[in-house]
């Protein structure tokens, strides 16, 4: 039972633990990592109860279900709560390879383990405007975490970040307010029980529009998705990472979560309207990222992109389709976040991302080079690593739904990806270097973490049976909606 | 009242919606304001409003009697307003940063800088 509340409240106590040691960077560094340790722990505990015994629920201070907040982890959950415990302890583990000195004095530690328990009380919440207040809470760590510094660029997107995600917040709110008029409530499972037997057609397609925009934002859909890129490049390496691996998958998950419960049974025209959607994030996403000499901003156009997928996933809404968006987002939650890890390690040896101030470190950094190679080309969906069962499965999905174009457009954005990717690792590492020299070390600590998050997506490749069969378990939860309505509705554990 | 309130919150979207497309930085952030004033006027009208019925069990009754205020959106609608006061303040003070930063308060300037 606190094995659900726990994923939430270590990374808080570990936030203010963190805060009462302002001034000692190192020791900073251990709490910040011991605490994503014992996070990920608990997610695995978690994770482990949910897979042997079933969607764990727990009632916020004893209230029954519709009254109180209810915390509900289902296999999708789980599994998203472990991604993020292994995320928190990536990203506190790169610390150790440096961290801007002002950044560590003014919160960046606490700041990270705010934004993770964010993460995680978003995808194990089972309320609606809780999941609103979580969002929050994510948002404004983000927020600080983007804005503590003072060069123009970071300002600058920033500001446009921030703005962004205010915006799309209101949308969500005021989504929420016109359905809880509507519906009376906002739990999710009690709404999953009554809003098939109460809603009209009309405020039916307004209040899923509205969270389809709000979420379209925060996932970085077409056409909603150009403050991503042109924020994401900006912080440091390790944030980048953070960023990228978490926060889009929250708007995939939110997507996911209030059209499978809610909009079931909507219009057809609004699962076509997702469809056309993530079709052009994903052509538009990798042409974009096809026009771009920027390292990071080629990850971050391609992290768009692939957002695309799991997205067309959903919108096929058939149990392989949905199996195979949510292998997908697993996989892709690894990759990225490892890939602007390893942008961090460019930005070490050369103090710019940008193409042309790289090439050579295959001569200079043989170690480093052959292991980015394995997440470039594992986003990249080369045979036989993770990203390309993720995909594989997508594709049967939309040929077994009938949606052949869908399948095609998969098909070419995997070959643009690859041409991306290759055309981003020889010029980066293969090509002979143009009078730039590296000017320091890879960073130890930076290496072993992209060496780790590598040997899980290598990991991912061989334990790809067992996954996937997770994946098509967690889809059959998620499309059979009265496992979930019982789970939180029938007693109170 | 409940049309009433209804326009109200209307007129605030509205006038949220066209300064959020303005140039200068404090213009956006008055209509981040008014966007998330008009959001909670929304939550409160669409909860439905009930006058002078407190969601309180009278003394010696053991069960509530209509009509009664649903006391629910009165609490996402404070809910919201603490959240959104806090980001408000966080983009008044970063649009101030960028504006020390930058020495322009208008975003077609910031673009042009790079």
């Amino acid at each position: 039972m606190s094995s659900l509340v726990l994923p939430i409240l270590v990374p808080l106590s570990t936030a203010a633990i963190l805060m009462l040691a302002p001034k000692r960077p190192l020791l900073q560094r251990w709490i910040a990592l011991t605490g994503s340790v014992v996070l990920l722990a608990s997610a695995i505990a978690l994770f482990d109860r949910v897979n042997t015994g079933g969607i764990q629920v727990i009632q916020i201070g004893g209230w029954p279900a519709p009254f109180g907040i209810s915390l509900v982890a289902d296999l999708l959950a789980a599994m998203l709560v472990v991604a993020v415990g292994v995320v928190g302890v990536a990203v506190t583990a790169a610390a150790f390879a440096g961290v801007d000195p002002r950044r560590e004095a003014f919160g960046y530690h606490p700041l990270l383990q705010i934004l993770l328990m964010g993460v995680a009380g978003a995808f194990l919440t089972g309320d609606l405007f809780n999941l609103y207040v979580f969002f929050e809470v994510m948002l404004v760590a983000s927020f600080v975490l983007m804005a503590l510094h003072r060069t123009s660029a970071q300002v600058e997107a920033a500001f446009k970040y921030v703005t962004i995600n205010l915006i799309a917040s209101s949308i969500f709110l005021t989504a929420l307010g016109l359905l809880y008029g509507a519906a009376g409530t906002l739990n999710m499972a009690d709404l999953a029980h009554v809003w098939p037997t109460m809603s009209t057609p009309g405020i039916d397609i307004v209040l899923a529009v509205l969270f389809l925009i709000a979420f379209s934002i925060k996932a970085g859909l077409f056409p909603l998705f150009f403050w991503l890129p042109a924020s994401y490049h900006t912080p440091p390496a390790a944030i980048g990472a953070a960023f990228a691996g978490l926060l889009t998958k929250v708007g995939v998950y939110a997507l996911i979560r209030t059209f499978t419960l809610l909009f079931h049974s909507a219009s057809p025209m609004l699962f076509t309207l997702l469809l056309t959607m993530s079709v052009a994030t994903m052509v538009i996403g990798l042409v974009a990222a096809l026009n771009e000499r920027d390292f990071r901003r080629i990850l971050s156009f391609n992290l768009v992109a692939h957002i695309g997928y799991t997205t067309a996933g959903l919108s096929l809404f058939t149990p392989l389709a949905l199996a195979g968006a949510i292998f997908y987002i697993l996989h892709h939650i690894v990759v990225i976040t490892n890939l602007f890890l390893v942008s961090g390690v460019l930005l070490r040896l050369r103090r710019t991302t940008d193409i042309a101030g790289l090439g050579g470190l295959y001569r200079s950094q043989p170690v480093f080079a052959v292991l980015a190679m394995i997440p470039i080309f594992s986003l990249a969906v080369v045979p036989p690593l993770s990203g390309f069962l993720g995909k594989l499965a997508i594709v049967e999905g939309t040929f077994a739904a009938g949606a052949y174009w869908v399948g095609g457009a998969v098909l070419v954005v995997g070959l643009l990806t690859l041409l991306s990717m290759a055309r981003a690792w020889s010029d980066a590492f293969w090509r002979p270097p143009e009078g730039t020299r590296d000017m320091t070390t890879p960073g130890p600590a930076l290496l072993a973490t992209i060496a780790v998050l590598s040997l899980i997506t290598i990991g991912m490749t061989f334990a790809a049976e067992p996954l996937f069969d997770l994946a098509s378990r967690s889809s059959h939860q998620l499309l059979h909606r009265d496992e979930y309505v019982r789970a939180v509705l029938g007693g109170t554990r | 009242m409940e049309v009433l309130l209804a326009l109200a919150a209307g007129v605030l979207y509205a006038a949220g919606i066209y300064l959020l497309l303005r140039r200068k930085f404090a213009q956006i952030i008055i209509g981040l304001g008014l966007l998330s004033n008009g959001t909670n006027l929304l939550i409160f009208t669409a909860g439905g409003l009930t006058r002078g019925g407190p969601p309180v069990i009278p003394e010696g009754s053991m069960e509530l009697v209509p009509p009664y205020a649903d006391p629910v959106p009165q609490a996402l609608v404070l809910t919201a307003i603490v959240i959104g006061f806090g980001l408000l303040a966080f983009a008044l003070v970063l649009a101030h940063r960028v504006h020390e930063t930058l020495g322009t308060d208008d975003v077609d300037e910031v673009g042009r800088e790079r």
